[in-house]
């Protein structure tokens, strides 16, 4: 088989040091003037994708983001770290509040058969919805094999052997090309974009396709009721003994 | 005496038992709160610009944080975290790429130097004046010298050192007499240079010396490679700060440097040093915005936790105000050093005047900065456990070197005072 075409997703997220604070009129959370970067799930499935590259298993890494313009410094960041070439779905900010992993399954769907992809890799999830479906939404749209979570990967004939981190220990399967895989924190550590690389991505080839481009309707299919801060933490009480301990919690009806 | 010492260690004592308490705020170096206050240093910027401060802020963060007290009271000089460096790309940052350098700009140069140096100020001073060096070499030396050493340079497998300063002419180097005599197809050197960077750890120097008449015109540039036969180098000198990297003199006698090792042409020596010091001046600012930035930001989360008189030390009007002029006079140095970078960058008929502004208010606002940082940290301040003290002392001699501080103020009056036109290197 020849070398293989990989296709990666890279959502922009809100940085995970960023201290979340809901919007007054409780529709979301404010992203205004708040520091972005790539999910960090992501940045590990661009770092597989790179390096199966480098294993000459990959012959192209093409990253994928779904989102408003400033998507494109995501993708530059993927481009520094080694992608070949970007795809920017533009959406507008207004679509972007409601959209779905099932609307950005249908791009990636929609890509891979465009892009001839024989490999989809996406993070297992994002640390701002932490929704975990595209990529398995993606796999049954394509009808293709998924090997979610995934710590190792190696190609083995036609087939790869994918090491899955499950509950209680470690899950090893084959999956057939083409087959999604959906990137676990231990899969690798991303490197640094070196500097003559982060130079380098401004001159890689960057696409942009809207969702009509891509025949998908980003037409909502939840409402958003009310986004809410997770409750405070209520004080606790100092006891002196263990038989006070046990008289609160019983009058309390706890035991 | 005895009884003085006591106290002092029954002090600091009493400041371990409650520093645990306070470790948990000892973060700094990319805070999040930072981004889009009015200290960030990414205020202004183009995306790419912003990656790549981003870059060397990670770098920081991960590769030299982390080790920088230890480098510091060990006297460790990290060759191989250095390396780590050179890999990225800043090891010749504004060198041509056709050699392995990065090919940035100054600007782009400044921003790294800006971000590594809140990792750790002294071990970015020397990639700082590493990567002066390597500029000398790529834009004076012939393509052979070029070929041979910038990629081992850019990618900091080996080490450069800069050799301008001996023991009696320090701010008068139009008068150096480090001497070179030629024989045959090689000069031999005879002189000594003081507080080298590097001397002695590094693979390849960068030497001014006298081929011709006295004063600046009879200075010539030459590479001295380690090996060489006739070259020396004196005991590892005690300092305040810069700890991390090794400063030694750098003896000749009779050392013999081939022919081919000159750079640019003879007599061109003492431009070529202050064409490489203009840079070196923004390098070594760049250096202190860094420990300056990092020490502001320690000390708000300081502020914002120590508690006195029943409430958060950041109630107080007085330190409120502190913290507000320690931020305007980071953001102000940065401007000024960031205008310099520029004006080299487009060949400003005034960069020289300009870098001398820059490095002499960057390096003296900035070091006030990270004193007064060290102030509102009270005891705590005084302490190694906490970086506040090791800023200060490692950009403290950012005000000597490079030119010293009174040599900027001389350079800036020359360019005001003078009636003539205006002649720079």
């Amino acid at each position: 088989m020849s070398a293989l075409r990989v296709l990666v997703g890279c959502k922009r997220v809100i940085d995970y040091a960023v201290k979340i604070r809901v919007k007054p009129d409780k529709t979301g959370v404010v992203t205004d003037g708040v520091k972005h970067s790539m999910n960090p799930f992501d940045e590990i499935a661009i770092e597989e994708a790179v390096r199966l590259k480098e294993k000459k298993i990959a012959s192209e890494v093409i990253a994928v983001s779904c989102g408003p313009q400033q998507c494109q410094e995501t993708l530059r960041t993927a481009l520094a770290m080694g992608a070949d070439r970007a795809i920017h779905v533009d959406i507008d900010s207004k679509d972007y509040e409601t959209l779905q992993p099932i609307h950005v399954s249908k791009f990636l769907a929609k890509l891979a058969q465009d892009e001839k992809a024989d490999i989809v890799i996406v993070g297992k999830q994002a640390i701002d919805d932490d929704c975990n479906q595209t990529g398995q939404m993606t796999a049954a749209l394509l009808d293709w094999p998924q090997a979610t979570f995934a710590s190792k990967v190696e190609k083995n004939n036609g087939d790869l052997t994918v090491i899955r981190e499950i509950d209680g220990g470690l899950e090893t399967i084959k999956v057939k090309l083409p087959a999604i895989l959906t990137a676990d924190l231990r899969l690798n550590e991303p490197r640094y974009a070196t500097l003559p690389n982060i130079m380098k991505a401004k001159k890689k080839p960057m696409a942009k396709k809207t969702p009509s481009d891509l025949g998908v309707d980003v037409a909502s299919r939840q409402e958003i009721v009310s986004v809410e801060d997770p409750p405070v933490r209520e004080a606790g009480q100092k006891v002196e003994s263990v038989e006070e301990l046990v008289t609160k919690l019983k009058d309390s009806g706890l035991v | 005496m005895a009884s003085a010492l006591k106290k002092v260690t029954k002090l600091s004592l009493i400041f371990h038992k409650c520093s645990k308490d306070l470790t948990a705020i000892r973060r700094g170096i990319g805070d999040i709160w930072v981004n889009g206050s009015c200290i960030d240093p990414s205020i202004g910027l183009s995306e790419e610009q912003i990656q790549i401060q981003q870059l060397a802020t990670d770098f920081a963060k991960n590769e030299l944080f982390p080790n920088m007290a230890q480098w510091d009271q060990q006297e460790i000089f990290p060759k191989d975290v250095l390396k780590k460096a050179g890999q990225l790309g800043f090891g010749a940052a504004y060198c041509r790429e056709d050699c392995g350098g990065t090919g940035l700009s100054r600007l782009d140069s400044s921003l790294i130097f800006e971000a590594l140096s809140q990792g750790c100020t002294s071990t970015t001073a020397f990639i700082s004046i590493h990567n002066m060096c390597a500029w000398m070499i790529d834009e004076f030396a012939n393509d052979d010298l070029r070929q041979k050493w910038i990629p081992q340079l850019a990618g900091m497998e080996k080490l450069a050192s800069y050799c301008l300063t001996e023991p009696d002419n320090g701010s008068d180097a139009a008068n150096i007499k480090t001497s070179a005599k030629l024989h045959g197809d090689h000069y031999k050197l005879n002189g000594t240079k003081v507080f080298i960077s590097g001397g002695g750890d590094t693979d390849v120097y960068v030497v001014m010396c006298r081929t011709g008449e006295a004063g600046p015109k009879g200075i010539t540039c030459m590479l001295v490679e380690k090996e060489s036969p006739g070259l020396a180098f004196g005991q590892k000198e005690k300092k305040l700060g810069w700890n991390s990297q090794p400063t030694r003199s750098v003896i000749f006698e009779d050392c013999q440097v081939p022919v081919s090792n000159v750079v640019g042409n003879l007599g061109d020596g003492f431009k070529i040093a202050m064409r490489g010091l203009n840079g070196g001046r923004i390098n070594v600012g760049s250096c202190s915005l860094g420990a300056a930035q990092n020490s502001l930001q320690l000390t708000r989360d300081y502020l914002k936790v120590r508690k006195q008189f029943g409430k958060t030390l950041d109630n107080f009007q007085y330190l409120q105000f502190k913290l507000a002029e320690m931020a305007t006079k980071l953001v102000v140095s940065r401007n000024i050093i960031r205008t310099a970078a520029i004006s080299l960058d487009n060949n400003w008929p005034n960069k020289v005047p300009l870098c001398s502004m820059a490095k002499f208010f960057a390096t003296e606002e900035c070091s006030k900065v990270c004193n007064d940082a060290l102030q509102l940290h009270g005891g705590y301040g005084y302490l190694k456990d906490y970086a506040i003290e090791q800023y200060l002392r490692d950009t403290r001699v950012h005000q000597i070197l490079e030119g010293t501080n009174e040599v900027m103020r001389m350079l800036i009056s020359r360019d005001i005072l003078t009636d003539e036109e205006r002649k720079y290197v």
